[in-house]
C-alpha cells in the first residue's frame, strides 16, 4: 500500500461527487426555466443518494467482480470481501475501499448526465425508478465490459476487443448521452417547444457549476490513473489543456456564425473538451489534447446550434449534443493519438493509430458500437418498463405550472422584493 | 391636482429624482417596468436558438403635483432625462380628482 497514493485517490474521489453535487446541480439547474430549478438540483442529488445505497447492495459488485465478459458477478455483492487490503487487479497500491468508493462517484454521475435531456417534464417517480434499473442494467455491464477483469472490451485485463478508455469517454459520456437522446425521443418534447421561448433562467449558476465542473474533472480524469505518480500529472495536463481549446473552438465558431461570443458558449465549450478528453486523458501528449479539444468543442457546437435544429428532438440541456458526440469524437481521437511514451499499456508495442497501430481504431469503434448499442436498446426498455410501472412523464398542467411545485412543494426563489 | 408618469431609462431615474427635487415637489413612486415604443429590443442567443427580447426593462416614476407645478415638474422630468437617442421614453400628465393621506385620513389638496 502506498500512502500517496491512497491520498491523491480519496481526495479525487471527493472531487467527482462535487461534479455532480453541486457541479453538474448549478450547470443544469441555470439552465432550466425558474419554475424548474429544484427539480432538476434534486434529481442530481437524489441520484447520489441512490446510486450510492445500490453501489453498496450489488453495483459494485455487478460493475467489477469476475463474471462474464459482459457483467460481473455477486462475489463483492453486500461489499463482502471490500477492504483495506488492496486488489492487485485495481489500483494494487490502493485500499480496495478506495476504489470502490472512487468509481461510485462515477456511477452517480452518469445517470445524473441524463438528466439534461429528460428536464422539466419527466416526473421524480419515474426518474428513480428509471435510473435505478438503468444503473444495474447499461452502466454496469458497460463499467464491467470496460474496466472489469475479463471484460469484453478491457484492455489490459483480458479483454477480446481491448478498448482504450482512460476514464470513462465510453463508459460514462457515450452511455449517458446516447440514452440521454433516447429519453428526449421517447418522453416527446416540452409543451410549447420550440415555439415558446424556453431560456435558461440564470446563467450565473450554470457559469459556476461549470467551473466546478471542470476542476472536478482533474479528479475524474487524474484520479484514474489510481496513482499520484507521472501518469497522473500527465492526465491533469491534458485535461486541462483540451478544455482550454475546446472553449476556445467553440467561441470561435459562435463569433463567426452568430457574431457574438456568448457565456453560455464558453462553459458548453469548456464541458465538450472535458468529456472528449476523459478516454484519452491518461494516454496522449499535451499538444493532440490541444486538437481533440479543438475538434470537441466545434464538433459538439455544430451538434446543439445545427443536427438537433434539423432533426427537432426536445433534448433540453443537450446532453446528447455534449456528451453523446463528445464522448464518441474522443473515443475515436484516443485511438488516434495515444501514445506508449505516456501510457505502455500494451508494453513495448505501438498504443495508437499515428505509431502504427492501426487496428486500435477498429478496437475503439467496437468500443463506441458495444456503448451506443446497449444504451439504445437498454435505455428503449427501461424507459417503456418504467412507463407502465410508474409512468415518465408528468402532465400538461403540471409542466405549465413547473416541476417544483407540483413534485416537490417547493419553489427555488422565495425572495422578498 | 395632477398625476404625472414619467417612463424612462434605468440610468436616469436619480436624475430625475434630483430634477423633481429642485421643484420641491416631496413624494415620488418608482416602479420597475418593461416596455417598448418605437425603440426595438435585442436578439439573444441561447446555443445556437434566438429569442427577441423586446421588452425593455424601464423605469416608472410617478408624482402627484399642483397644478400651478404641472408645467415645470414635466420640464424637469424632460431635461433630466432625456439623452436624444430612441428609447428615452415617455411623461404622461393625468388628472387627479382626489386625495386622501392615509396616516390622518384627512382629504388633501397637496
Amino acid at each position: 500500500m502506498n500512502a500517496a497514493d491512497n491520498a491523491w485517490t480519496l481526495v479525487c474521489a471527493a472531487l467527482v461527487l462535487m461534479m455532480t453535487g453541486p457541479g453538474l446541480a448549478l450547470f443544469y439547474g441555470g439552465l432550466v426555466r425558474q419554475k424548474n430549478t429544484l427539480a432538476i438540483m434534486m434529481q442530481s442529488f437524489a441520484l447520489m443518494a441512490l446510486i450510492t445505497v445500490l453501489w453498496a447492495l450489488v453495483g459494485y459488485s455487478l460493475c467489477f467482480s469476475e463474471g462474464t465478459p459482459i457483467i460481473g458477478g455477486f462475489r463483492y455483492a453486500l461489499l463482502r470481501g471490500v477492504g483495506v487490503e488492496p486488489n492487485a487487479d485495481y489500483g494494487g497500491t490502493i485500499p480496495q475501499l478506495t476504489f470502490m468508493i472512487y468509481q461510485l462517484m462515477f456511477a452517480i454521475i452518469t445517470p445524473a448526465l441524463i438528466t439534461g435531456a429528460t428536464a422539466e417534464r419527466m416526473t421524480f417517480g419515474g426518474t428513480v425508478v428509471f435510473m435505478t434499473l438503468w444503473s444495474i442494467c447499461v452502466y454496469a455491464p458497460l463499467a464491467h465490459m470496460v474496466w472489469g477483469k475479463g471484460g469484453l472490451l478491457n484492455a489490459t485485463l483480458g479483454g477480446r476487443f481491448p478498448t482504450l478508455d482512460f476514464a470513462g469517454g465510453t463508459v460514462v459520456h457515450i452511455t449517458s448521452g446516447v440514452s440521454a437522446l433516447v429519453c428526449a425521443l421517447y418522453l416527446g418534447k416540452r409543451t410549447g417547444f420550440p415555439k415558446e421561448p424556453m431560456p435558461p433562467h440564470s446563467l450565473v449558476l450554470s457559469f459556476i457549476g461549470a467551473c466546478l465542473l471542470w476542476v472536478g474533472w482533474f479528479g475524474f480524469n487524474a484520479g484514474s490513473a489510481l496513482s499520484a505518480g507521472g501518469l497522473a500529472a500527465s492526465a491533469f495536463v491534458a485535461t486541462h489543456f483540451a478544455a482550454a481549446a475546446a472553449t476556445l473552438a467553440w467561441l470561435a465558431a459562435e463569433w463567426i456564425t452568430r457574431r457574438r461570443p456568448s457565456a453560455l458558449g464558453a462553459i458548453s465549450g469548456a464541458v465538450a473538451g472535458l468529456v472528449a478528453i476523459t478516454p484519452a486523458s491518461g494516454f496522449v501528449a499535451p499538444m493532440p489534447a490541444i486538437l481533440i479539444g479543438l475538434v470537441a468543442g466545434a464538433g459538439c457546437f455544430l451538434m446543439v446550434t445545427s443536427v438537433k435544429g434539423w432533426f427537432g428532438y426536445d433534448d433540453a440541456l443537450d446532453a446528447f449534443g455534449i456528451h453523446g458526440a463528445g464522448g464518441t469524437i474522443g473515443a475515436l481521437l484516443t485511438g488516434v493519438f495515444a501514445t506508449r511514451a505516456i501510457n505502455p499499456v500494451f508494453r513495448d508495442a505501438p498504443v495508437g493509430l499515428l505509431e502504427g497501430n492501426a487496428s486500435q481504431i477498429g478496437y475503439q469503434l467496437v468500443g463506441i458500437a458495444v456503448a451506443w448499442g446497449f444504451a439504445l436498446a437498454g435505455t428503449i426498455i427501461l424507459l417503456k418498463v418504467t412507463d407502465l410501472l410508474v409512468g415518465v412523464r408528468v402532465r400538461e398542467d403540471q409542466e405549465t405550472v413547473g416541476l417544483d411545485l407540483t413534485e416537490h412543494g417547493e419553489e427555488a426563489y422565495n425572495l422578498e422584493m | 391636482m395632477k398625476l404625472i408618469k414619467a417612463i424612462v431609462r434605468p440610468n436616469k431615474v436619480d436624475d430625475v429624482k434630483d430634477a423633481l427635487g429642485r421643484v420641491s415637489l416631496p413624494g415620488m413612486t418608482v416602479t420597475e417596468v418593461r416596455g417598448h415604443g418605437k425603440q426595438k429590443g435585442h436578439t439573444a442567443i441561447y446555443r445556437g436558438k434566438e429569442y427577441d427580447v423586446s421588452l425593455l426593462p424601464k423605469m416608472e416614476i410617478e408624482v402627484v403635483v399642483p397644478d400651478h407645478l404641472v408645467d415645470e415638474a414635466v420640464a424637469a422630468i424632460i431635461t433630466a432625462a432625456r439623452t436624444g437617442e430612441i428609447g428615452d421614453g415617455r411623461v404622461f400628465v393625468i388628472p387627479v380628482e382626489q386625495s386622501y393621506r392615509i396616516r390622518t385620513g384627512e382629504r388633501s389638496e397637496m
